[in-house]
Order: C-alpha cells, then structure tokens, then sequence
C-alpha cells in the first residue's frame, strides 16, 4: 500500500518528474505523428500507383506482342480461375506526342497505352482518375460537349473546339484576303509595305493562343478535307502533366496552364510492330485527361482504343484477322493472394520456355515501393533512438530522485519495508511516469494528426514558408493514417522503456543499507 | 532457526482503547526485584568494526546487554563511544561482525531479509534523534506507514477505518490530534518527534529502540520528550531502549548502561 502511496505522492510532488514525463510525451507523441504521416503518404502513393496497374501484368518481351490473345486468356482463366475478377488486353508502345502551343510545335515523350474501353475499368481504377463526370462512370473516346471539372470548365470539349476552328478559320480567311490584297497592291502600288502592316491590327493579329490544326489537316489520314469544328479524330487521353504546367499565380495559388485541352488535336508518332520498326504518326483528338496525381504517370501515360493502335502498328494478321497485344492485365478477387496468383502464372508460363513476363504491380513498381518502405523503416529506428534518448534521460532523473529520496529509503527500511518493496516503489514510479507520458503524449500526437492541415496552415501563416507545397506533392492536404495496432506499439514501447531506464536505479534503492541510507544528508 | 509463530504474519487489530498494546502497567519496584521480568532483548558480545581504508576502527568490542521486559533502560556514553551503531545492532539495521543479539529466546542478528523486515516492522518501534518523517506525507499518513508496509493493499483497504482510528488515537496520545494534516515541514522539533514516536508505536511494538530522541531539541522539548516516554514506559509498560548523552536525563530512567570505547563499564 505504501508503495503505492508513495509512488503517486512523489509522481505529485517531484517537479524533475515531468521533465521525464515531457520527454516520454514529446517522443510518444512524435512517433504517431511521424507514424501517421508517413504510413498515409504511403498508402496514398499505394493508391496512386494502383490506380493504373492492375494487380497481376502478363506482358510479352518482344515488341510483336503476344500472338494469340485469346487462348492465353482462356488458358490464365484455367490457371486462376475464381480469383479472376477483370482481365483485359493492352497494348503499350513507347512514342512521341506533338501539339502546337502559341504557334510553337512542343514534343513530348509518351508511353501510349492502347486500352480496351469496355473491359480496361475492370481491371484498373484508371476511369477515377478522368476529369470529365461521364468518363469517370463509363469511358468512351468521343469528345464531349464541356462538363470538365473547374479548371477546365467552358475551356474543353466541343463547345471549346468550334470556337477554336472558327477562330482558326477566320484567321485562314484573313491571312488568305491579305495576302490576296498584297498580291494585288504589289502590281498597282508601292505602298504595299505600308498595308502589308495592317496585318498586325486584324481582329486575330494576335496569333492564336492554340493553333493545333495548322499543318494537322493537310496531313491527315482521311482523304476527304477535314473540318475540325464538325469532326474530330480518334479520341486520346492524356495524363494531365503531358499537356499543362503546375504553377502559381500571383497570390500564390497554384494553378494549372494548359498547354492543351480536350478538343485540341495532338500528332503522335510510334513504331510499328515490324522489324525492323518504322514510325508511322497519326493524329489524335484529346478527349479527357486523366490526373491520378502520381507524377510518373500524369506525365508519361496517354491512352488510347486499343484496335487503333493494332490499326496503326500493323498488329492484326491480314490473314486470319486476329489482332496480337503487348500485355494482358488481370485484376483479382478481394483477398486473393497477389503473389500465389503470380507464382501460379510463371509455373504454368515458365521464362525459358513462354516470352512473357508476368509480375505482379508491386514488382513493377518495386524500386519505388522499396525506397517508401526503406524511408519508413529507417526513419522508425532514428525515432525509436529519440525514444531511447529519453529512456536514458528517465535514467539519469531517476537515479537523481533516488539520490535525493535515500533518507527517505533508510526510513522505510527501518520501519520494515522489504527490498521487493523499495525497488516496486520506483518500478511503479517509472512505470506511473511512464503511463502519464505516454498517454498525454499519445492524447497530443492524435490531436496533431487530427489537425496537421491546420497546424500547416497556421506554420505557413507564421513562417511565410509553405511546409506543405501542393506542387510538389499533387496531394491537396497531408495525408494521415492511424492504426491502432501503431499507436499500441508505440505507447507500449515507450512504457517498456520507462520502466526498463527504472530497473537500475529501483535496484540500487533497494540495495542501500538502511544505517547508511539514514546517515545520508 | 526458527522464526516461524514468533514473527507469523497474523495482524491483529486491539478492539479496546489502549494505545499500546501490553496494557498490564508497571508495578515500579514492587515485583520487579523479588521476580524479575523476562529478558526481551539481549546482547551477548557483540563486536563490531568499521574499515577505513586500511585501517579497522573498532566500534563495539564485546558488549553485553539485557533489557527486560517493561524496563526502560539508557544507554549513555560519549560520542564515539559506540552507542549509535550498538542501537542499529539492536534494531537489525545493522550486523554485528561476531556475538548475536537475541529477542526473547530468538537470535535475530543472523535473519534472512523477508524475517528480518517482518520483525522490525512488526516488533521493533525505533525512534531517531533526527524524526526521519517522510517529507512528502502528512502526519496521519506518516504514523499509518507502518500498518501500509505491513498489510497488502487488499488488506489495508479493508481496515483502513480502523487503521486511521489507531493513528487517530495514538496522535490524540501524543497531543498532535489536531495536526492530522500537517507536512512534517510545518511542525516543530518536539511535533516532529512526537510524530516519530506515534509511528514507532503503530504497529504495537514489544520494545521501542529511541536513538538521542532529544539530541536535536531544546532543554524543555526535551524533557516533553522524556515525559512522554516514562509515561508510556509507567503507564502502558511498554519497553524502551534509549541512546543519550545527556546524563541528566539518564538518571529519570529505571537503569542506565554506561558504554566506553566500545564495552559496556560496570
């Protein structure tokens, strides 16, 4: 009973206890924190990087792709079989984008991904990620009338297209009459340089912002000339970072530029499948975007129907019409196990006998996964050693109170406590000191998590500096997850280690000889 | 050894008034030299050394102590001369390197720690010339400590009433019945030993060991003190060994050991 007495009474009255209490709060509250944040980017990215891959990729090593399709699918089906909940075709080709922004041709690289529209959203949730409402419930490749989110709204889409071709035609019409003008003024007058100027004051002297379709239509493939404001070509999807520049205006908001919009044309230019590979180029309608906030995606991936990209590369065998494809993507069941299902595949397709490579999307993305999970670890232990520093702080203030306390110690022993009894006396010590830290800490680090937005915000209001840059990061807000497996851990260890940095000091008390201990001033 | 019904760790709870437990009274002079009272706490040659780098500093060389029951007897002698460490030999804060100490007919010097801790707590009162008083408790909390070492904390819950009351009473004994909540800091010299001993008395203990109770106080506090204790020792019986150098107090008690250099002077 004294043990108890005694240790709530010094937990009161010790003001050197709560340095050690803020120390166990300040590293148990870090801890969640860091915790929180680190694991919520991490399933952020998770979810970004899913997004687009399905679970399980079969994809052929060769750029001819995988013959016969079907019968692979038929045979992966008799592989897996229940745990199959999508599967689709893709063909993926590495090629090069070309728009024309301000009058300027802008080259971009791209990875273009020839997908099937009907079954390509069972197996990827690539169709979230879209800008336009509709594609986001069922994605077609047909241009929309305008309905984009915000930043595009009124900008995209075919209302913004037909403006767009009759500026462009205007503009023709008045390039056309002044250079007639100019052909006739040079065989009356002199003065030619004089009207030629005009040119500059025209209603559309400016050029105009987009001029995608000087030089497109003159090489299309249709034979027929072609009206952009009533036609559009086969419809493309880009990632949002092929085509516009996150910036910040100048209140400091960040913005998106367009450097093209749904409703511009875009030439791109891939191999065929022959050997060797030549470049064929085709233009492209932009119909959507696509922003699933992973850089590497947004500014490397643009989608296309898949039988397009067959057309263009020469994919479909003139003889028996069966069009081959670069990969085959499977999506599971909830629950099945991702590396059985590819251990299942490989056995079934082994590499030295099949030319496919089959992985599931963690090992495609491997490198990056590893580097998050690395980053997590590493960063674990370093705030594991903060703890440890506490511990050795609780340590070094617990033989002071023990130093402070061996009268104290004398006493009790001369009125008949027992050794067990003085060393559970500052086991229970470290231990209150420990529940108190870890529990406020615990309290403090989920109030923080709760409100790191706000906390960001008001550091950024204070420091002037943004802690948080949207740019960088495509995340609106700092991403938090808390586990209560996490918290448990944490708060336990930091129990553990409070009453471990006590166990010395609590033996040394209990080793004090009573006559010496009272003779101590 | 044998320590077993002697220091069992049955708890008993005194039903009457009496603040100590032996409520016989003494009968001074009377029956006490035609039938002398059993020895309850006895030295038999006790000697004792403490080492100083190389040196071995004899302190006790041989002594040899009775005490009877009911006796309140003084150990008197110069600083130096031995008696302090004699008193923690006495009180099992401390081992003698040769001799034994024996209480009743049981030798106690050589306990193993749990009996050793049983018997001080639960038989030994001992009172030291500087209080010793927990700072951080009140003076209630500080006389029922012993009681709270004694009991497990299911047990002390269940008679706290009664335990409270005992303190209660034994501070009503020493006149501090209104000081209940007082820190040891806001009490005076003679309060805090009045405190001390109330505490050494808790656990009814069958001799109280009183170690310069007086050393630190003035001459008038000192001899509340003094008059406290006789009147424990006259009216309760109670056994008391005290320490003192102060021989004017010495001779207000039954029987005085004069200790020198470390052997008792006949």
């Amino acid at each position: 009973m004294y043990k108890l007495l005694l240790c709530l009474r010094y937990l009161r009255t010790r003001y050197i206890a709560l340095a050690s209490i803020i120390s166990v709060m300040l590293g148990v509250a870090t801890m969640i924190v860091v915790n929180s944040v680190m694991s919520g980017f991490q399933s952020e990215m998770y979810k970004r990087l899913h997004g687009i891959l399905s679970d399980v990729v079969v994809e052929a090593q060769s750029m001819e792709g995988i013959q016969d399709p079907k019968i692979l699918e038929a045979e992966i089906h008799e592989v897996l079989g229940d745990d199959i909940a999508g599967m689709t075709s893709t063909v993926q080709v590495p090629s090069m984008m070309s728009f024309q922004y301000r009058g300027e041709w802008i080259t971009r690289q791209l990875n273009v991904i020839g997908i099937d529209d009907e079954t390509y959203a069972q197996v990827s949730d690539f169709s979230r990620f879209l800008l336009h409402a509709s594609n986001r419930e069922r994605l077609t490749f047909d241009l929309p009338e305008d309905g984009y989110d915000d930043r595009l709204r009124g900008g995209a889409g075919w209302i913004y297209r037909r403006i767009r071709a009759a500026q462009e035609k205007f503009y023709r019409e008045q390039m056309e009459r002044i250079e007639s003008h100019k052909a006739a003024l040079s065989e009356q007058s002199p003065t030619t340089v004089q009207l030629a100027n005009h040119a500059d004051e025209l209603p559309f002297s400016t050029e105009p912002e987009h001029d995608p379709f000087a030089g497109v239509a003159t090489e299309d493939d249709d034979q027929h000339a072609f009206d952009p404001a009533t036609e559009t070509h086969t419809g493309i999807v880009l990632g949002i970072a092929t085509c516009s520049i996150r910036t910040r205006d100048q209140h400091g908001e960040p913005i998106d530029v367009f450097l093209c919009r749904p409703g511009d044309d875009v030439k791109v230019t891939l191999p065929t499948a022959g050997t060797p590979p030549k470049a064929v180029h085709k233009n492209f309608t932009v119909v959507d975007l696509y922003e699933s906030k992973m850089s590497e995606y947004d500014s490397s991936l643009a989608f296309v129907p898949i039988s397009a990209l067959q057309n263009l590369r020469g994919m479909i065998n003139p003889q028996t019409g069966v069009a081959t494809v670069s990969s085959i993507q499977i999506k599971l069941r909830d629950g099945a196990d991702l590396n059985a299902a590819r251990d299942k595949l490989r056995e079934r397709f082994p590499a030295d006998l099949f030319p496919y490579r089959i992985q599931t999307w963690k090992e495609l993305q491997g490198p990056l996964l590893a580097a998050v999970q690395m980053e997590t670890t590493i960063l674990n232990i370093l705030l594991f050693l903060i703890i440890a520093v506490a511990g050795f702080g609780i340590l070094a203030t617990f033989f002071m109170i023990v130093v402070e306390k061996t009268r104290d110690i004398g006493i009790l022993k001369s009125l008949g406590a027992t050794r067990p009894g003085v060393m559970s006396i500052f086991l229970g010590y470290g231990f209150s000191l420990g529940c108190v830290g870890s529990g406020v800490g615990m309290v403090l680090g989920l109030l923080f998590v709760a409100n790191i937005n706000r906390i960001a915000a008001w550091l950024e209001s204070i420091t002037g500096r943004e802690v948080f840059d949207p740019t960088i990061y495509y995340f609106q807000e700092i991403p938090t997850i808390v586990t209560a497996g996490t918290v448990s851990w944490i708060v336990g260890g930091a129990m553990l280690i409070a009453v471990l940095a006590s166990v010395l000091p609590a033996v040394r008390a209990a080793r004090m000889h009573p006559v010496e201990a009272l003779r101590y001033e | 050894m044998s320590n077993g019904s002697h220091l069992s760790d049955t708890v008993t709870f005194p039903q009457s008034d009496a603040v100590v437990a032996p409520d016989f009274g003494k009968r001074r002079g009377s029956t006490s030299q035609t039938q002398p009272l059993p020895v309850s706490l006895a030295a038999r040659e006790l000697r004792k050394s403490y080492r100083k780098g190389h040196m071995s500093i004899p302190v006790l060389q041989g002594v040899d102590i009775e005490v009877r029951q009911q006796e309140f007897l003084t150990i008197v002698g110069k600083s130096g001369s031995g008696k302090s460490t004699l008193m923690h030999v006495l009180g099992t804060l401390d081992t003698p390197d040769s001799g034994c100490v024996l209480f009743g007919d049981q030798r106690i010097d050589n306990l193993s720690p749990g009996p050793r801790d049983r018997l001080r707590n639960t038989k030994l009162g001992i009172v030291f010339q500087f209080y010793h008083l927990l700072p951080e408790l009140t003076t209630l909390e500080n006389v029922v400590l012993p009681s709270m070492i004694r009991q497990s904390v299911w047990k002390y819950w269940r008679n706290r009433r009664q335990i409270r009351d005992r303190a209660q009473r034994l501070l009503d004994r020493v006149e501090l019945g209104h000081r209940l909540r007082h820190r040891p800091s806001e009490l005076s010299g003679g309060e805090m030993q009045r405190v001390a001993i109330a505490r050494a008395l808790m656990n009814e203990p069958e001799i109280l060991l009183a170690d310069e109770p007086t050393g630190n106080l003035d001459r008038h506090t000192g001899q509340q003190i003094m008059g406290l204790l006789q009147s424990l020792n006259d009216e309760h019986g109670l056994t008391i060994v005290m320490v003192t150098h102060d021989s004017a107090l010495a001779e207000m008690t039954d029987r005085i050991v004069q200790l020198v250099e470390g052997r008792v002077k006949d």
